[in-house]
């Protein structure tokens, strides 16, 4: 029993992962008063380029490079259509979504053509806290991004909170004309967080093809990117309780694996269905907290005359 | 209508221009591939206008689209984002044929007439479950109808994998997930000796009565009212909650009915290939393009869905002919949606440059009458 439990808490643990890095990116962006909805199609250009580079070249750093210098491109691209060209934003996500999926599925049939598996990022056990009997095995013996995406909420956190430049992506956020009065450039920190949050998807489809699963096939992520902006609501907009979100998510994902891996006698399909039902019954039970999502969140910015 | 000047009257070929700007991108693509892109998209145009057949075809590939795309006129007008068209093809297709099956020997158009009504109200539940979340709960509607989406397709997948698989498949082991073919009985009339059927017929009358509805009923008129201003709509006593929820119904009845048509028109049975588009063929998400590019007009929807359906039925000749995987045409798709969007800035910034420039000369013509007098 105990062995089962450590199992899942340690693939909870891995596959809150890509969650994580693509969520928080998700929250910079959505503080700053940008809805991506394309988070799913970016992450899936972006597990498929670490995955390409991995395969030809076997470097896992260069792999995790080119995912983010993709990633970024594609937030660039985001930023230009909602924050210059003033799009709705909802419909932009889905545009950047439909064109993620098309071109991801297009590179890979054309590249790639069958499905392959590379040796991704392997497990990097830390030196006495490995050794912590339970704790260490479930948290100090996974690989890189793992530790990256952890890392990624308290730093997230701090520069929200704590700097200046914190400070002004939630300003452009709740009130873009009183930031743009006391001279906040809001069109270029609405510019940085979304190329941000375009190179943090680009990183949570990496650890996707080259560290968690280690294969890239069309439509890898399944969804996954909008569970990643489910959660960002679910978090309230605060890293940390984000965090509990994707925890939440990966449990429930460890668990269905397991159940599948034991051939317990539950069809499949409603295993793999229960994500989904999870993220409507959540996102209901939380719309009524007394939460505000950033005041300006999907609207864009004009300035007066 | 009357246009002020030529600027404005370009502003209605974005759309086009978007379409042709994508297949420029495209065409550098395939370059890249290292194909020529005029033996490319030769293919496709003869795929998708070649023959009698193809032609065909390519009303036939539009079909759902147009379902889906007034569907989607209908929930944009009314400013909320419906995603779930894939969920709703498959609840509305699902539920068509569970009655089919449940029913083989009443006659035949009655079952038809019973199972299309069937799979327009699950797809109006399941759009409607979606949009009641929304409008009671504020759940962002794009996130729960993706969701529905994927919740549709793996209830799909145990359905066909169990209770409803073909008996003759388990027989001979061989376990394809799909149901029996459905009794002839209920097979939608065909129009002239291809592919094409009567479904096609019916999805144009639904446009003519989508705009019927949305520009000369009352319900029609408050649906795009809440869309214009939710505040002024709620302001002046309209329920906005109910008329939310009303628009995702007619929303997703509209695309259960166009799933339905699909099983009873064209495959006689359905199929899953495991993923969420294995049967729609990612219908729901292309027909959002057709939606956009059709202005979000019923009318508008109707060549816009004939395009696209153009494009998805000569890509897979593409795909034949010159290996070019018509995963192409789903890229494209993203980035007219993405220049349709992108270009709709452009128009706004000049109605309101005009609308400045027509206020200055009101208020100085005001002035001359009053100096004159």
């Amino acid at each position: 029993m105990e062995a089962i439990i450590i199992g899942i808490a340690r693939s909870a643990i891995r596959l809150a992962t890509p969650y994580l890095y693509a969520s928080i990116g998700e929250t910079i962006g959505q503080l700053s008063g940008v809805l991506n909805l394309g988070v799913d199609g970016v992450m899936l250009m972006g597990a498929f380029s670490a995955f390409y580079t991995v395969l030809k070249t076997g470097n896992l750093i260069l792999g995790l490079l080119v995912a983010i210098v993709v990633g970024g491109i594609f937030g660039l691209l985001i930023a230009f259509i909602n924050v210059t060209l003033k799009a709705e934003q909802g419909i932009s996500g889905i545009g950047v979504y439909i064109f993620g999926l098309g071109l991801s599925s297009l590179l890979f049939r054309t590249m790639i053509g069958t499905v392959q598996a590379v040796s991704g990022f392997s497990p990097l056990s830390i030196p006495l806290l490995s050794n912590i009997p339970i704790v260490g095995e479930i948290f100090f013996r996974q690989n890189i991004l793992v530790y990256g995406a952890f890392a990624l909420v308290p730093i997230s956190w701090f520069i929200l909170n704590k700097t200046p430049l914190g400070l002004s992506i939630r300003a452009v956020g709740q009130h873009p004309e009183a930031a743009d009065s006391l001279g906040v450039n809001v069109v270029r920190i609405r510019y940085l967080t979304v190329i941000l949050g375009g190179m943090l998807s680009g990183i949570a489809g990496a650890s996707l093809s080259i560290a968690l699963l280690n294969v890239f096939q069309q439509n890898l992520t399944n969804g996954m990117g909008f569970i990643a902006v489910a959660l960002v609501y679910f978090g309230a907009w605060r890293p940390l309780s984000v965090l509990t979100g994707a925890l939440l998510f990966s449990t429930v994902n460890a668990i269905q694996i397991w159940v599948q891996v034991k051939g317990i006698n539950i069809p499949s399909d409603f295993t793999l269905m229960l994500p989904y039902i999870v993220t409507i019954v959540v996102l209901a039970a939380m719309a009524k907290r007394y939460v505000r999502p950033p005041k300006a969140l999907n609207k864009p910015f004009e300035r007066g005359e | 209508m009357k246009y002020r000047n030529i600027w404005e009257i370009s502003m209605n070929f974005i759309p086009i221009a978007a379409f042709f700007l994508a297949l420029l991108i495209g065409a550098i693509m395939i370059a890249i591939l290292g194909i020529s892109p005029l033996v490319a998209y030769q293919a496709l145009l003869k795929g998708a206008f070649g023959s009698m057949n193809a032609i065909a075809d390519t009303v036939v590939k539009a079909t759902p689209l147009l379902f889906v795309g007034l569907g989607i006129c209908i929930a944009f007008r009314a400013g909320v984002l419906n995603i779930g068209g894939e969920g709703q093809l498959v609840t509305g297709a699902l539920s068509a044929t569970i009655v089919c099956l449940a029913f083989p020997n009443l006659p035949g158009w009655i079952l038809i007439v019973i199972a299309l009504t069937v799979g327009l109200l699950c797809g109006a539940i399941w759009a409607g479950i979606a949009g009641f979340l929304k409008a009671y709960f504020n759940v962002n509607e794009i996130l729960s109808t993706i969701m529905l989406n994927y919740i549709a397709a793996y209830g799909m997948n145990y359905l066909l994998r169990g209770p409803i698989m073909d008996p003759l498949q388990i027989e001979l082991g061989s376990f394809i997930p799909q149901t029996a073919r459905l009794t002839q009985a209920v097979d939608l009339p065909r129009l002239i000796p291809t592919r094409l059927h009567f479904g096609t017929i019916v999805a144009v009358v639904f446009a003519i009565l989508v705009y019927i509805f949305l520009w000369r009923t009352t319900i029609g008129f408050r649906i795009r009212m809440i869309g214009q201003n939710i505040q002024a709509s709620r302001a002046s006593g309209i329920n906005v909650q109910k008329y939310m929820v009303l628009a995702f119904i007619f929303s997703g009845a509209l695309v259960g009915l166009g799933g339905a048509i699909e099983v009873l028109g064209v495959h006689h049975r359905i199929f899953t290939d495991g993923s969420v588009s294995g049967f729609t063929g990612s219908a729901g998400f292309n027909g959002i393009v057709a939606a956009l590019f059709g202005q979000l007009h019923p009318i508008g929807t109707i060549p816009a869905s004939l395009l696209l359906g153009a494009l998805l039925t000569g890509a897979n000749k593409m795909q034949r002919v010159v290996q070019i995987p018509s995963a192409l045409i789903g890229a494209l798709n993203g980035l007219i949606v993405l220049f349709v969007v992108g270009s709709e800035y452009l128009r706004r910034s000049q109605t309101r440059r005009m609308e400045r420039t027509a206020k200055v000369k009101n208020i100085s013509k005001n002035k001359n009458k009053m100096e004159s007098k």
